[in-house]
C-alpha cells in the first residue's frame, strides 16, 4: 500500500533498531504521549525490538481513557433523551458510565449514532430540525478543529438544534504535570504527531528548555516511532535536550495557523479533569462564551455529578509511566476489556487494553515455532 | 465507590450480540443452549449433522438483514441463498433443498421484492439446490428494515467426513481460500453515513463445489478437521473459536494473510482490522500437516481458491489464543472481539 508500507518495512526497521543498539550505553526511560502510538508499538511488537536499555512507558494521550466517568454519565444521561440524536466516535459507545453506556442506551430506545466527523451531526441536525443533534466532543488538540469548525458552521447557519458535549484536554500541562512529579522516571518524549500537525512545536520546546528534557515529534508509523526513539536515544547520550521533528511529512514548527484560529474563536483554556490523573489546570478547552447556546452541558443543564474510580486501579501511576499495566494486580483477571476497572482498559489506545489485547501471551511465554 | 459496570451484563439486547463476538457467544449459551438441551446443538457448529434413516443430514438456519438491500457484488437475496449453502458446506455437506421465510415491512416496494426473490432464483439455480417451501409475513412500518430473509437448508454429508471446531491438533496448519473483508469493506462503504468510496465488490459466492474439490484430492477425507466460513467477526472471530473450542493455540504468519490494496486502505482509514472484517465467499480450513499441500493445490486450481495461502499452525503452546508473527519478527494476539469492531477516534 503506498505511503504506508514504506513505513513498515522490516529491513529498514532492523537497520534503525541497530543504530538504537549502537548508541544505547546507558538505561534510558522513554515516553509515547500518544495512544495511536501506544497502539502501534503493541501491535507491531516494537518495545520487544528494543535493547534492554531502553524502557518505553506509555502517556496519558488516550482521549476515550481519559475522559472523566463524570462526562460518560452526562453523555449517557442526554443520550437517554427521547428528543435528542447523540452523535460519537465510535470507541466512546462502550465506554462504561457509572452506571451504563452509550450502547446501553442505545439498546433502551436512544437514538445514538457513530460518525467519523463532527460535520456529520451538524448534516443531521439540518435534516431534522425537530430533534435535538448532540456530538461527543471528546480528544485532544488534534479533534478540537473539526469540532470547532462544526461549531461556527451551525452558528453561522443558525442552527438552533445542535449543540456538543465538550471534553477536550491538551497534552502540554499533562506533560508538565509529570515532569514535575518528584518521582518522575521519565528522561524523554516522544511528542505526539497529530497533535503538532495542528498545534505545531514551539510549546514543546519551552517545556525542553525549562525541565531539560527532549523531545522528538513522532508519527504513527513503526518507522516513525523507531525513528524518533533512535533520534530520543542520540539526544539523551549527547546530553542534549531539543525538540526536533521525525514527523516531517506532517509537521511543521508552526502547525496549522488557519485550523488554530477557527479554534480559538471557537474554545477557550479551561480547567480539565483527566480520568485516571484528576483535575489539570488550563489542560483543556470550552466553548466560549458567545457559542454557550451550543454547549449541550448548559442546553440540557446535566448537573455536576461526582463518579469514583475503583480505589485499586493504577491507573494515575501507568498514565503516569511509573508502573507497567502488568503490575497491576487486577490486570487480566479483574479488570478486562470487557470489564474495565479505569482509563487505560477502556480503548484499545489505552496502555491497559493495548498490553491484553496484543500482549498477554507474553505472560505465558510463546514458545514453538511458525511454519 | 462507582464501579464502572461491564456492557457483558446487560439486560437488554444490544447490536453486540449480534456480532459473533464473545457477548454473541455468552447469549446463546446464556439464554439458548440451558433450555435447549440438544446435544447436537451443544456441538455449537455451523450445522447440525442429523443420522436419519442411514443417511447423514446436514440441517442448517441463517437470517439475512443486511443493510443497503443491494450491493456491489450482490443483494439480500443472494447472500441469503449463499449463507445456508456455505453453512451446509462448511460440514462437508452437499446442499440440497432450502426454505425461505420473508419478514416484509409494510411499504416494501413489490419491484424490490421481486428483484431480490429473482436474484435468489439465480443464486439458488447456480449453486444447483431447489427453494422448495417458504413463508411470508408483513410487519407494520417501522417494525422491521424494509425486508428480512430467513433460509434453512439441508445437505447430505458424504461418507467418512466428520469435520468440527473442537477436531484441530498442534501441527495442522492453517489454509484460507482468498482475500479477507471484501464483503464487509463493501458494505461499509456502500452504507449511507460513511461517505466512502471503494471499487471492491462483496465475495458473496457458495462454496460447495470448492469444499468438494477439496474433499475429493484427499484418499480420505479424515486429513480436513474443521472448514469454517469467517462472516460476521471475520476470519479472527473464526479461529479463535476453533482455537478455544479445540483447546489448542494457533500461530498466523501476518505477512501470509491475503488481504486486498483496497481493503487495507479502507481499513486504514476507517481504524478497522481487516481480520474482524466480514466475507462471504471464503473459508479457512484446519488441515493435517500431511495433507496440506495437496488441500492447498486442490483449492488454487478451483476458481473460488485462485489465492488460497497457508496461513498458519495450529500449536500446542499458548492453548485458547491466536497469535499473529508480525513482519518485524515479533508477535501479537489477535484477540476474539467481545462486540463489533469500534472506529477509533484518531
Amino acid at each position: 500500500m503506498k505511503f504506508l508500507d514504506e513505513y513498515r518495512d522490516p529491513k529498514l526497521a532492523q537497520a534503525l533498531v541497530a543504530d538504537i543498539r549502537r548508541r544505547a550505553t546507558r538505561p534510558w526511560v522513554l515516553m509515547e504521549i500518544c495512544g495511536g502510538q501506544t497502539h502501534t508499538l503493541m501491535r507491531y511488537g516494537i518495545d520487544n525490538l528494543l535493547p534492554p536499555e531502553i524502557e518505553l512507558v506509555h502517556g496519558p494521550g488516550c482521549p476515550v481513557c481519559v475522559t472523566p466517568l463524570e462526562m460518560i454519565d452526562k453523555a449517557v444521561e442526554i443520550a437517554s433523551r427521547p428528543e435528542v440524536i447523540f452523535v460519537s466516535y465510535g470507541d466512546m459507545l462502550r465506554v462504561p458510565g457509572s452506571s451504563r453506556d452509550l450502547f446501553q442506551v442505545k439498546a433502551a430506545g436512544g437514538d445514538v449514532r457513530i460518525a467519523y466527523s463532527p460535520m456529520e451531526a451538524v448534516e443531521l441536525a439540518r435534516k431534522n430540525p425537530g430533534r435535538k443533534v448532540v456530538f461527543f466532543a471528546v480528544g485532544f488538540e488534534t479533534t478540537a478543529p473539526p469540532n470547532a469548525m462544526a461549531v461556527w458552521q451551525a452558528k453561522r447557519e443558525g442552527l438552533k438544534n445542535f449543540s456538543i458535549l465538550v471534553s477536550h484536554v491538551l497534552v502540554p500541562p499533562a506533560i508538565r504535570l509529570l515532569l514535575e512529579q518528584p518521582h518522575n522516571r521519565v528522561q524523554a518524549f516522544i511528542a505526539p504527531g497529530h497533535v503538532c500537525t495542528v498545534m505545531g512545536y514551539s510549546e514543546y520546546e519551552e517545556l525542553a528548555a525549562q525541565y531539560r528534557v527532549p523531545f522528538v515529534v513522532g508519527g504513527f508509523e513503526p518507522l516513525d516511532l523507531l525513528e524518533a526513539i533512535r533520534m530520543l536515544v542520540a539526544q539523551l547520550e549527547e546530553g542534549r535536550a531539543e525538540v526536533e521533528n521525525q514527523y516531517v511529512r506532517s509537521v511543521t514548527r508552526e502547525g496549522n495557523e488557519a485550523a488554530r484560529q477557527r479554534m480559538f474563536e471557537v474554545f477557550e483554556i479551561a480547567d480539565r479533569k483527566w480520568r485516571g490523573i484528576g483535575e489539570i489546570g488550563q489542560s483543556g478547552y470550552r466553548l466560549r462564551d458567545e457559542f454557550a447556546n451550543f454547549d449541550a452541558e448548559r442546553v440540557f443543564g446535566v448537573a455536576a455529578t461526582r463518579a469514583e474510580e475503583p480505589p485499586e486501579c493504577i491507573a494515575a501511576l501507568v498514565l503516569q509511566g511509573l508502573k507497567k499495566p502488568v503490575d497491576c494486580p487486577m490486570f487480566g483477571s479483574r479488570c478486562t476489556p470487557d470489564h474495565p476497572m479505569g482509563a487505560p482498559m477502556v480503548s484499545s489506545e489505552g496502555a491497559c487494553a493495548a498490553y491484553y489485547r496484543y500482549r498477554r501471551h507474553d505472560l505465558v511465554a510463546v514458545t514453538g515455532t511458525i511454519a | 465507590m462507582t464501579c464502572p459496570v461491564p456492557i457483558m451484563t446487560s439486560d437488554r439486547v444490544l447490536l453486540g450480540h449480534g456480532s459473533g463476538g464473545k457477548l454473541s457467544a455468552r447469549l446463546l449459551s446464556d439464554v439458548f443452549l440451558r433450555v435447549f438441551e440438544s446435544p447436537v446443538l451443544a456441538r455449537m457448529e455451523d450445522q447440525a449433522v442429523l443420522e436419519v434413516g442411514g443417511a447423514r443430514l446436514a440441517f442448517t438456519t441463517d437470517s439475512f438483514v443486511v443493510k443497503p438491500l443491494f450491493f456491489r457484488g450482490g443483494d439480500i437475496g443472494s447472500l441469503a441463498v449463499h449463507g445456508t449453502v456455505n453453512d451446509l458446506a462448511m460440514g462437508g455437506a452437499e446442499p440440497l433443498f432450502l426454505s425461505a421465510g420473508f419478514i416484509l415491512e409494510e411499504g416494501l416496494e413489490i419491484e424490490t421484492l421481486r428483484r431480490v426473490a429473482g436474484s435468489m432464483a439465480d443464486a439458488a439455480r447456480s449453486a444447483g439446490v431447489e427453494i422448495v417451501t417458504g413463508d411470508t409475513k408483513v410487519v407494520e412500518k417501522g417494525s422491521g428494515d424494509g425486508l428480512f430473509i430467513n433460509t434453512t437448508g439441508i445437505g447430505l454429508v458424504r461418507d467418512g467426513v466428520s469435520l468440527s471446531a473442537s477436531n484441530a491438533r498442534p501441527g495442522d496448519r492453517v489454509l484460507v481460500s482468498g482475500s479477507l473483508g471484501d464483503h464487509g469493506i463493501t458494505i461499509l462503504s456502500e452504507r449511507e453515513g460513511i461517505g466512502f468510496d471503494t471499487e471492491i465488490a462483496s465475495d458473496s459466492a457458495p462454496l460447495h463445489t470448492l469444499v468438494r474439490a477439496m474433499l475429493d484430492a484427499l484418499d480420505g477425507a479424515g486429513a480436513i478437521r474443521c472448514l469454517r466460513d469467517p462472516t460476521r467477526g471475520g476470519l479472527a472471530s473464526s479461529l479463535n473459536e476453533i482455537a478455544e473450542r479445540s483447546g489448542v493455540g494457533m500461530e498466523l504468519v501476518e505477512a501470509e494473510i491475503p488481504i486486498r490494496e483496497e481493503v487495507r486502505g479502507a481499513c486504514e482509514m476507517l481504524g478497522l482490522d481487516p481480520l474482524y472484517v466480514a466475507n462471504e465467499g471464503k473459508l479457512v480450513a484446519i488441515v493435517a500437516p500431511e495433507a496440506a499441500d495437496v488441500i492447498l493445490g486442490s483449492m488454487r486450481e478451483h476458481p473460488l481458491g485462485r489465492q488460497a495461502r497457508l496461513i498458519g499452525t495450529v500449536t500446542g503452546e499458548h492453548r485458547g489464543l491466536v497469535t499473529a508473527r508480525t513482519p518485524f519478527g515479533t508477535t501479537r494476539i489477535v484477540d476474539m472481539l467481545a462486540g463489533d469492531q469500534l472506529p477509533r477516534i484518531c
